[in-house]
């Protein structure tokens, strides 16, 4: 056959009826089987991390016992028994209340904020100067450096604690939701003006869910730093008119040398750290952006 | 039960008529497009050609209303453009889907916001309903639905764009340009990002679709395959800044192909 005949007809390679055999179901060995137990388990997640957090604790127990001293380093069962008593007495919980209460309104009043400076930002050439300046100039400064300032102005309460609570809050979260309104895809923001959407409707069903993963991770990190600031400032002062949180809650019983509280203090920061990153945080995700596929 | 709907059933022969005159355009000091004029006249269906980055996309926008150009005159009949044209629709090279709206939601986005401004349209045969609201609604709905099962997606109303494939999602977004009952449909390379079947199937469905509405259709592309599907002229752009070197009926694909050797070097064809 020449060369040209070939050119230009899709290529099908002969079918020999002798070679072509019909296979039996292969039966001779399991093809598919069920891993051990063990491998199973230990494929989990939460086991693994358990496992972890029990040698921890062995560990922590068994230097505590080795110490033979209270006063330095209460064991864990010490440090439980503490914990328990103070949820069961009610003072744990009323220390974490004050503590989430300011929290809450240094967080809100910050994303506030956030949300106007960067909506200056994205429509002014001027608001997007001030954010970039603001947030070089700020950004950097630990918040809980500027106490000894805000207890000058605003004096011994909750209005210093939410002063730098703000400010822990706001240039993070402003940050991060800029930089989520500008990764806004082109098309997308063509396709929403392209079927007539403008001002404040195009902001809120394009542009804010759009932004949404890096405006939850704003979120998040506000919250972390709102957390490690409040807990830290309370450690510094904190007991405005003889209420104070679990900061001082903390600061108070290393003073008395009731370390085991202090250690039970320590539990529950984490804890509930953890509980509302990994809780409330990662629920909300699971419910927005890992639904609609833009993150994983 | 059809007059006084809106302004587009008072005019006795709708005529998508598009007159672009002069239209300049500077991307900051650099000119992209210069003195571009073209007319288009209603049903016809044109294909943009050029290399990439010589402003075909950008010629689109402008169309659109989506980009506002640095000097000359656009008139969709008769009127002219200052901001984004209702009925002049733009199908993106990316879906650009809304991720967190299902399917069905992302068809019904342009009925949504359509609401009060363009009711049932031109076509006699399409009942408008008088009701306001919920039966407007609920006819919305069913179109939507309607022209899912079209484009071959009636099972995948629930889904969430990102669990489509990239074809489906470019489907889903056909069936949104089309639920806003455009005159003129602008695509952007739509298929530039599907496999050569996708592309194919994608091809026919909107040849198939805009003929049965009559609509006006540009098509921008490197790929003179999808003007040879889609189009009955074509419109080559050339230059810096740019403007139309070749303005012609299509005859066949082949001579399209010849006609571009001129025009369009054959292996530009980089990503766009």
């Amino acid at each position: 056959m020449s060369e040209a005949s070939l050119a230009g007809r899709p290529l099908v390679p002969p079918i020999r009826p002798e070679y072509d055999h019909v296979l039996a179901p292969f039966v001779e060995a399991p093809v598919e089987r069920v891993l051990p137990f063990s491998t199973r388990l230990w494929q989990q997640d939460w086991l693994r991390k358990g496992l972890i957090i029990v040698a921890l604790i062995l560990v922590w127990e068994g230097l505590a016992r080795w110490q033979d001293n209270d006063l330095l380093l209460p064991g864990f069962g010490a440090t439980m028994s503490a914990l328990v008593e103070g949820l069961v007495n009610g003072e744990l919980l009323d220390r974490v209340r004050i503590s989430l209460v300011v929290l809450m309104q240094g967080y809100v009043y910050g994303i506030v904020l956030a949300f106007l400076l960067t909506t200056l930002a994205v429509s002014t050439q001027f608001g997007r100067d001030l954010l970039s300046t603001l947030t070089a100039m700020f950004n950097p400064l630990p918040a809980i450096a500027l106490l000894p300032l805000a207890l000058l102005w605003f004096g011994l309460g909750s209005g210093s604690l939410i002063f730098v609570l703000i400010h822990s809050v706001l240039w993070p979260m402003a940050l991060n939701t800029y930089a989520g309104f500008q990764g806004v895809p082109e098309t997308l923001r063509m396709a929403g003006r392209n079927y007539g959407l403008r001002g404040p409707s195009y902001v809120i069903q394009i542009l804010i869910p759009a932004a949404l993963p890096a405006i939850l991770s704003g979120l998040k990190i506000g919250w972390a730093f709102a957390w490690r600031t409040l807990i830290a400032a309370e450690l510094v002062f904190g007991a405005s008119s003889g209420r104070g949180g679990l900061g001082w809650y903390i600061f108070q019983n290393r003073n008395e040398l009731y370390t085991d509280r202090v250690f039970a203090g320590l539990v529950l920061v984490v804890v509930i750290g953890l509980v509302i990153e990994n809780v409330v945080f990662a629920a909300f995700e699971r419910l927005t952006v890992r639904r609609w596929g833009m993150a994983r | 039960m059809l007059a006084g709907w809106s302004c587009f059933d008072r005019i006795p022969v709708p005529s998508p008529h598009l007159a672009l005159d002069a239209i300049g355009f500077r991307h900051g000091a650099r000119p992209i497009l210069d003195r571009l004029s073209l007319q288009v006249a209603a049903g016809e269906r044109v294909g943009i050609l050029g290399p990439s980055g010589v402003g075909k996309s950008t010629l689109l926008q402008i169309v659109a209303g989506l980009v506002a150009p640095s000097s000359g005159e656009l008139g969709i009949d008769g009127a002219s453009v200052t901001g984004p044209v209702p009925g002049a629709t733009m199908m993106f090279q990316r879906p650009a889907l809304l991720p967190w709206a299902s399917v069905l939601d992302n068809v019904l986005l342009p009925s949504r916001l359509m609401g009060r401004r363009d009711p049932g349209r031109r076509d006699p045969g399409r009942r408008d309903p008088g009701r306001r609201d919920s039966g407007r609604r609920d006819e919305a709905r069913s179109e939507a639905l309607r022209l899912l099962g079209e484009v071959g997606l009636a099972d995948r109303v629930d889904a969430k764009p990102h669990a489509l494939s990239g074809g489906q999602q470019q489907r889903v977004a056909l069936a949104r340009a089309l639920a806003s009952r455009p005159r003129i449909l602008l695509l952007d390379e739509p298929f530039s990002a599907l496999d050569p079947e996708m592309r194919a199937a994608l091809r026919a469905d909107v040849k198939r679709l805009a003929q049965e509405r009559g609509l006006t259709l540009l098509i921008v592309t490197h790929d003179p395959a999808d003007v040879a599907a889609l189009a009955e002229r074509a419109v080559v752009l050339g230059g810096r800044p740019a403007g139309i070197v070749a303005d012609f009926t299509l005859a066949s694909e082949a001579d399209l192909r010849a006609r571009l050797g001129g025009h369009v070097s054959q292996n530009g064809r980089e990503a766009a």
